[in-house]
């Protein structure tokens, strides 16, 4: 006779070590980096200079580079994907068109980083002439993320109910003043959220700046947008394997504050989500 | 004086025929009741009077519909203006996610042009004693509106709606999520309310139509069986159909 218990218990036991198995990469990542990193860490190491071709000093330029990409992608992005989001959710019918622009989404979030990068060359750098700059590379994480804000943007606007638009539609406001006056406020923190998570993906690539801004060295800060930067995820990439004799220290001191810049911007969206729904009501 | 009348009024969902052939007029400073079993087309009648069928795709009508002896289905009419002149009442008590007074002053903030903190503060005020929330809330005006009890919200939802002055309320069972108390405090709202407005009452609450309404229609299947003086529809009803449903046949 088969026991249906015990074979519930198996099952019940795979799936969460399945479930538990997924806590040990990470884990481990966040604990050998910050074993290895943390003791690099210090106020000169994030203000100062690189020196000694990388393998003294600090990361500064680094961050800066990174800050700047950072908020230019999302100057660009934003507004991009908040429109479309808003036309997709509130504006658009199920159509061919629509069904085109959702299957182009899905795809641009599939496409591979370096691919992007490959892109930004072609169309920033060489033909529009903006050269390898903060512009071009800007533009190009812009584009990665975009996929990100529309899908959570969208998401966030659909789950308003639709009884608070039939409501204020009822009350004789026009759509758009539905949209501005009532979906909107509704779904900023969700905008918010999956803003703050593209933010973290655009600070954490290297394959779409490699061709389109990363600079090796610069031994002072980049001036305008049409300059070169450095960047951490591609810093970080060239002192591990381009430099030889770079102290293990600052590598992984490297890996800790860009790692850090990530978590803490996934660390934010998620205290903004739970904000969120405690207050929401609805 | 007729407010809203009209003339062989049809409308299909995609080839579903759900409005057949409607005729009627309805009275100004009366309770009208639209009564029926579910599915009878009642809702969609009354969403025919401030066009919010117009969200469904797919919705065809033709006939004619006049209030104020003006067409409404024309293809120009002024969707804005049109929900100004005839508000709705919605089944499930629907204030925003802001305070009370937000709420009341919503209709001000996409209407009223540049309006001071004053006369929105009247506006407020008058609003909130018209549905006699006032002295509830007037200590808690800038509190969310969705703290406060179901019957409550309704009443702040006709306030909010009040404040656009508009000449019709639509009341799409506005009663099914109270309790019998909150029933009947709503149902004397609408009495003291119908002076100014014309009212139209959706509802399959047979009892709450004889209770509330002047005027009263049974509809069946998309078609308007019979529609009378409410005494007259309820105590000698000519349609036989009217007679099963309200004696309790079916519905």
């Amino acid at each position: 006779m088969k026991n249906p218990y015990r074979t519930q218990n198996i099952a019940f036991f795979f799936l969460f070590l399945a479930t538990l198995l997924i806590m040990v990469p990470v884990g481990l990542i966040v604990a050998i980096i910050i074993q290895k990193g943390l003791p690099a860490i210090n106020w000169q190491f994030l203000i100062d200079m690189p020196r000694q071709g990388m393998r003294a000093g600090g990361i500064f330029p680094a961050i800066i580079g990174t800050i700047y990409l950072v908020t230019g992608a999302i100057i660009f992005a934003l507004p991009i994907g908040l429109l479309t989001a808003i036309y997709l959710s509130e504006y658009s019918k199920d159509n061919l068109l629509t069904r085109l622009i959702k299957l182009a989404i899905v795809n641009l979030a599939g496409v591979p980083s370096v691919v992007y990068g490959l892109f930004g060359l072609a169309l920033f750098v060489v033909f529009f002439k903006f050269g390898t700059s903060i512009l071009s590379g800007s533009l190009t994480l812009g584009i990665m993320i975009i996929p990100v804000i529309i899908t959570t943007s969208r998401e966030a606007l659909e789950s308003v109910p639709q009884s608070f638009r039939e409501v204020s539609l009822s009350l004789g406001a026009s759509k758009w003043q539905t949209i501005r006056h009532i979906v909107l406020p509704n779904a900023i923190p969700g905008i918010l959220t999956g803003t703050i998570l593209g933010l973290g993906r655009a600070a954490g690539e290297t394959a779409p700046i490699l061709f389109t801004v990363a600079a090796f060295y610069l031994p002072q800060l980049p001036s305008s947008i049409f300059d070169q930067a450095m960047a951490l995820p591609y810093h970080l990439y060239v002192i591990s394997t381009q430099v030889p004799n770079v102290d293990e220290k600052i590598r992984y001191g490297t890996a800790f504050v860009l790692l850090a810049l990530v978590l803490f911007m996934n660390l934010v969206a998620i205290i903004i989500r739970y904000k969120f729904r405690k207050k929401k009501k609805w | 004086m007729v407010k809203i009348i009209t003339k062989n009024l049809n409308l299909w969902y995609g080839a579903f025929h759900a409005l057949k052939n409607i005729n009627l007029s309805i009275e100004a400073n009366r309770i009208t009741a639209i009564i029926g079993p579910s599915g009878c087309g009642k809702s969609t009648m009354l969403r025919v009077f401030n066009r919010m069928n117009d969200l469904t795709e797919g919705v065809r009508m033709d006939g004619e519909v006049l209030i104020d002896d003006t067409n409404i289905l024309n293809s120009h009419t002024d969707l804005v203006v049109l929900r100004k002149k005839a508000g709705m009442v919605f089944q499930r008590p629907n204030p925003f996610p802001l305070s009370i007074y937000e709420n009341i002053a919503f209709g001000e903030k996409i209407h009223g042009e540049n309006i001071t903190r004053n006369k929105l503060d009247e506006i407020v005020e008058k609003s909130l004693k018209d549905v006699f929330l006032w002295d509830e809330v007037k200590n808690k005006l800038n509190e969310s509106a969705l703290r406060l009890s179901l019957e409550q919200r309704q009443r702040l939802c006709i306030a909010r709606l009040i404040a656009v002055k508009p000449e019709v309320l639509l009341m799409d069972e506005p009663c099914s999520t109270l309790d019998p108390q909150a029933t009947a405090r709503v149902e004397e709202l609408m009495r003291e309310l119908k002076s100014k407005y014309t009212i139209i009452i959706v509802t399959h609450n047979m009892q709450q139509a004889a209770r509330v309404s002047d005027d009263t229609g049974f509809m069946l299947l998309g078609k308007l069986i019979e529609f009378g003086q409410t005494q007259e529809i309820f105590t000698a009803p000519r349609d036989k159909r009217t007679e099963d449903y309200i004696t309790g046949r079916y519905g």
